[in-house]
């Protein structure tokens, strides 16, 4: 096997921690989205004001010194090493965790909001006029249509996640880049092992804008152009 | 519960800012009965509809369903909200709205459009709910459109499938807001004619329309508002042929004028 055969292989077992950063905070980050949208949409005094201010400050910032932050940072207060969470705050795949679904959480916000401010007017109406409000309104209508309506924007940052876990190497996680840095700092193959690295982000992202396009076809079947009709309920004679 | 009307409107008031749209509206619907109401645009016809059904909401005044106020409480800032939700949604439910530009939920089919609200809101069996939706469908003359999304129907189309979904909901109301403004010429004909066929039923419809002829002949009575009041009403045939009002006298005038002038005489 050659050297590109070998470094594939000892990269690899770097694959699982990346994925797994990025479903961790992917998976948090979006109930957070959710959670921030409706907050900043509620208009409530204190609440949705804090909820902007804590998108200014996360979008407006590099998640890299974010990172930094929480993982190098917090360890410099006593109250921090002192609390509960010192178990989770001072491993760095949780801190990487951290700052990802922190940022992912402002960016996703945004994305929610779009997508629920996309939402007709006349279509809410008219579930409201059906009897519906509250979380049965949110569920059925609301979020269904919010939601195909911000998914082109959500996998453009599901992808940018991927990328994104790539800065957990700085923090000494060994994940897809940490595991190439340190190859390169025995064999001093720079090109190729990073070559390497980019091959397998590709391949990750690939498969993860398949798993989006398939998904908008599932949630839009009727933009997608070939099916205009929907699912045969099945009682039709 | 004979003498209680169907729906009921009693001193409505609704302003938008310095704005007063309705002013004072008292208005009763017997069970069973057609009103039409007709109006300018601008004359608080579709916000009369809008605040029974809560849309809207009123500023003064009383809207009766069955015998059953709305409950209201004043807001901050200035007019009211309902005061209970759950008495809003039980309401809502019992008043099917057919709204101008049809509103279908575009992430369904016409099928699921009509069954979502049965299943979701009133609870019904699922199996009864679709039964009931394929015969509303085939009623509408839509039931080979069934699966399809709205995006690929005619604005007829959609509209009678809306008209569906307002009596999967058996209601003890129907609300028709201009229900054919949004239709190309050649589409009202088929809209028309399906509700008509629920006049003919005997159900207790409002219906504000521009279409004054379908109005006059569908309608067991006619209300005409004039700048958020009722200026005059009675049975269609006396209305148009003696107007009381001078408005509108002069508005049925400008009606046939137009008409002449696109040649419909």
């Amino acid at each position: 096997m050659g050297f590109l055969g070998e470094t594939f292989l000892a990269i690899l077992p770097g694959v699982p921690t990346t994925l797994v950063l990025m479903a961790l905070s992917v998976a948090a980050g979006f109930v957070l989205a959710v959670l921030f949208a409706l907050a900043r949409l509620s208009g409530l005094p204190v609440i949705a004001p804090a909820v902007r201010l804590y998108v200014f400050v996360f979008r407006g910032t590099p998640l890299a010194i974010q990172m930094f932050l929480i993982y190098f940072g917090l360890a410099q207060f006593p109250e921090v090493r002192a609390s509960a969470l010192w178990p989770y705050l001072r491993e760095p795949f949780w801190c990487a965790v951290l700052a990802l679904t922190l940022n992912t959480a402002a960016y996703g916000s945004e994305i929610v909001r779009g997508g629920i401010l996309s939402v007709p007017r006349g279509e809410v109406e008219a579930a409201r006029a059906a009897g519906m409000s509250g979380g049965l309104l949110l569920r059925r209508i609301v979020g269904p249509i919010a939601l195909r309506n911000a998914l082109p924007a959500y996998g453009n940052e599901l992808i940018l996640m991927v990328k994104a876990t790539s800065l957990a190497s700085m923090v000494t996680l060994l994940e897809v880049t940490g595991l190439a840095a340190r190859i390169i700092s025995t064999t001093y193959r720079v090109f190729e092992t990073f070559a390497v690295a980019a091959v397998i982000y590709l391949a990750i992202n690939g498969a993860l804008a398949w798993l989006v396009a398939r998904a908008e076809r599932r949630l839009s079947p009727e933009r997608s152009g070939a099916a205009r009709t929907g699912p045969d309920l099945g009682l039709a004679r | 519960m004979s003498g209680v009307a169907a729906v009921a409107v009693r001193g409505l008031v609704k302003r938008f800012g310095a704005l007063e749209v309705l002013r004072r509206v008292s208005l009763a619907a017997e069970e069973g009965e057609v009103i039409g109401i007709l109006g300018a645009s601008g004359s608080g016809k579709s916000t009369l509809l809008r605040c029974i059904n809560g849309l809207d909401h009123a500023d003064e005044g009383e809207v009766i369903v069955g015998g059953e106020t709305i409950a209201m409480r004043p807001c901050r800032g200035g007019g009211r909200v309902p005061a209970e939700r759950r008495q809003l949604d039980r309401i809502r439910a019992s008043l099917g709205f057919v709204f101008q530009g049809f509103n279908l939920w575009s992430h369904r089919t016409v099928l699921e459009n009509v069954i979502e609200a049965p299943i979701h809101v009133q609870h019904r069996p699922r199996a009864e709910v679709v039964a009931e939706a394929e015969a509303l469908l085939e009623k509408v003359g839509i039931a080979e459109k069934r699966n399809h999304y709205p995006a690929h129907l005619s604005g007829g189309q959609q509209q009678r499938a809306a008209i569906a979904r307002a009596l999967a909901m058996r209601p003890r109301v129907l609300l028709f807001d201009e229900p054919t403004s949004a239709l190309d010429p050649e589409l009202v004909g088929e809209v028309l004619r399906v509700i008509r066929s629920l006049a003919e039923e005997g159900r207790t419809m409002l219906l504000v329309t521009h279409e004054m002829g379908f109005a006059r002949e569908v309608s067991d009575r006619i209300v005409f508002l004039h700048q958020g009041r009722i200026e005059c009403e009675g049975a269609p045939q006396a209305l148009f042929a003696d107007p009381p009002s001078e408005r509108f006298r002069a508005f049925i005038a400008r009606w046939r004028e137009e008409r002449r002038l696109r040649g419909e005489l």
